[in-house]
């Protein structure tokens, strides 16, 4: 089976954003693989290991995101490509990532691509569903479960809270909401394998696309953050009379019930 | 210029979701006084049209098949193109709800154009409109505008108020059919987990717990005051993770965001991840054991004390507050 992943270099979940100039300060902040991506690297890993085939791990952007790679590689996928878009476009929109990725993988024939179903950062969760529309094939997003046999694919995914059964068929896109596996950590042994897997770099020009082909439809004009809170009021007294007078102000101040 | 909005009518369990009339709202705003056109799509849904023009809907087309009965991209893809090649809108805006997730990519990819997703407000009115969104899960705030092509966007529920409701108006509603064929997913079963209606992402009020619960059935109390208060069960990861309950109910950086107008974490203790997935509710109240707790920096109001104390008593104030109302 030939099995691709999208993944995405993202901040770490502990990092506090700054902006300054209108953007995000990328300087001295942690970076990890989305965390919603890790579960579809592990579900990858583990159709691969069930039904044989290779897994490729595919990033866009600059030379750091080698390192989620090499990542990746070390829980065990086999090979890994970066898109490296650094020195030809500025920014990109879903539509212009979705492209990329699509003329990409267009003669890859992939028979499962699995991806994230949201990066945390920008947060459209468009990019996969792109992709697979491009491609022509068939997509399922927020996947808690995936059964393979032949090309029957059945497959649980998350509405709302409620799970939908489903079935479909192979080639098929999906996107993994959490829930879906327990992704490994990186053995030791992995670590030094993954230095040895091949990791392909390709640019636009590879792809015969044009900066014009990539040109976003959509323009972020300012970054800010939310006002910050000012601190609340913590109550005292006996707890009783706390809890009448929460009630109070949640009902008067608050106007919310 | 006015611009010609399309915007997508979603129904759950034969009613329509409030995201519904959201959406007109924000329909209105881009519109600039062109038409909004509301979509119905589904087996049978004519009856709910008129509901949609008392909230400010121009005109309602609604799109029946058999095979709209139930949601698949396929399916309600095929139908929204259908409508949208006829109608030609300059502006298309459906809910950020499960649904409207899952299937604005596909159009978007199909048209080629750009898609904003997830907006909590709009700035401006008709082309000069700008769309905020939050990125890094609420961290941070992003103003986005569409360069050239249909304005495509979909808004986050509980964030865009949605006009007065008007009995006096009503909206010309017309069928349009569409042959849908060739659905690539059938869907075998759904298993309702989402206890009782009140879905967490649309719920006005979210009482969540965290690792202070303490066991699955620590989460009967909160469940009651969610009951007394119409709202929804949430938690932090941390109570998903020791297995006290579904990761669907699960707030936070990974797991859902939400936005209601109270927020009450109870036994949470606030980490960055989980502030990440609630700290753009309205008002936030802290129940915690831990007056250190980082959970109190951003609360509104904050109670000291023993969730199981805390919890029961709040029930019963407000058990008291709803009588007296």
């Amino acid at each position: 089976m030939n099995i691709y992943v999208l993944v995405k270099r993202t901040f770490d979940t502990e990092e506090r954003i700054v902006v300054s100039g209108g953007k995000i300060q990328e300087d001295g902040a942690e970076f990890i693989i989305n965390p919603y991506d890790e579960y579809a690297i592990e579900e990858a890993i583990q159709v691969r290991d069930a039904q044989g085939g290779e897994v490729t791990v595919l990033t866009m952007g600059g030379e750091e995101a080698e390192k989620q790679l090499r990542t990746a590689l070390a829980m065990g996928a086999d090979k890994a490509v970066l898109i490296n878009t650094e020195d030809d476009v500025e920014d990109m929109d879903e539509f212009a990532a979705a492209f990329v990725i699509s003329e990409y993988l267009k003669d890859k024939n992939p028979d499962l691509i699995l991806a994230g179903n949201v990066a945390i950062d920008g947060g459209s969760g468009q990019v996969g569903p792109r992709v697979a529309e491009s491609l022509g094939i068939n997509y399922v997003t927020t996947i808690t479960n995936l059964e393979i046999n032949g090309t029957t694919v059945t497959i649980k995914r998350d509405v709302e809270g409620d799970t939908e059964v489903l079935e479909t068929s192979l080639p098929l896109l999906v996107t993994a909401q959490q829930g879906l596996n327990e992704p490994r950590y990186p053995s030791l042994p992995g670590i030094m394998k993954a230095k040895k897997k091949p990791l392909e770099e390709v640019e636009l020009d590879d792809l015969d696309i044009d900066e014009d082909d990539v040109e976003a439809k959509t323009e972020t004009i300012e970054i800010y953050l939310p006002p910050k809170k000012e601190a609340g009021k913590v109550l005292e007294g006996e707890l009783a009379d706390q809890v009448k007078e929460l009630v109070q102000l949640l009902h008067s101040e608050a106007k919310v019930v | 210029m006015s611009n010609k909005v399309l915007v997508l009518g979603e129904a759950r369990e034969g009613a329509l979701r409030n995201v519904s009339y959201e959406a007109i709202a924000a329909a209105k705003q881009i519109s600039d006084g062109g038409e909004v056109v509301s979509v119905l799509l589904g087996d049978s849904v004519g009856e709910l049209a008129a509901e949609l023009g008392k909230y400010g809907a121009d005109r309602v087309i609604t799109v029946e098949h058999p095979h709209l009965k139930q949601y698949t991209s396929d399916g309600f893809g095929q139908a929204l193109l259908a409508v949208i090649d006829q109608e030609n809108p300059e502006v298309i805006v459906f809910g950020h709800t499960a649904l409207g997730k899952d299937l604005s990519p596909k159009i978007a990819s199909k048209l080629q154009i750009g898609l904003i997703s997830d907006v909590t407000s709009i700035e401006g009115e008709g082309d000069a409109a700008v769309f905020i969104r939050p990125i890094y899960s609420g961290k941070a705030f992003e103003k986005v505008k569409v360069k050239d092509g249909i304005k495509f966007i979909t808004i986050r529920p509980n964030n865009i108020a949605p006009l007065a409701k008007d009995d006096s108006k009503s909206a010309d509603v017309s069928s349009l059919s569409v042959d849908i064929t060739n659905l690539r997913t059938i869907i075998k079963e759904v298993v309702r987990k989402s206890s009782e209606g009140v879905d967490l992402s649309e719920a006005k009020v979210v009482i969540a717990g965290g690792r202070g619960v303490k066991s699955e059935e620590g989460f009967g109390p909160l469940k009651e005051l969610a009951d007394v208060l119409g709202g929804a069960v949430g938690a932090s990861r941390g109570a998903c993770d020791a297995d006290y309950c579904d990761y669907s109910l699960q707030i936070g950086q990974t797991g859902k965001v939400v936005t209601p107008d109270l927020y009450i974490a109870a036994g949470i203790s606030g980490a960055i991840q989980h502030l990440a997935g609630m700290s753009n509710s309205k008002i936030i109240v802290a129940i915690n054991k831990d007056p250190e707790a980082n959970i109190f920096k951003v609360a509104d109001y904050g109670i000291v004390g023993d969730l199981f104390e805390v919890v029961p008593m709040l029930t019963e104030e407000f058990k008291k507050l709803k009588v007296n109302a």
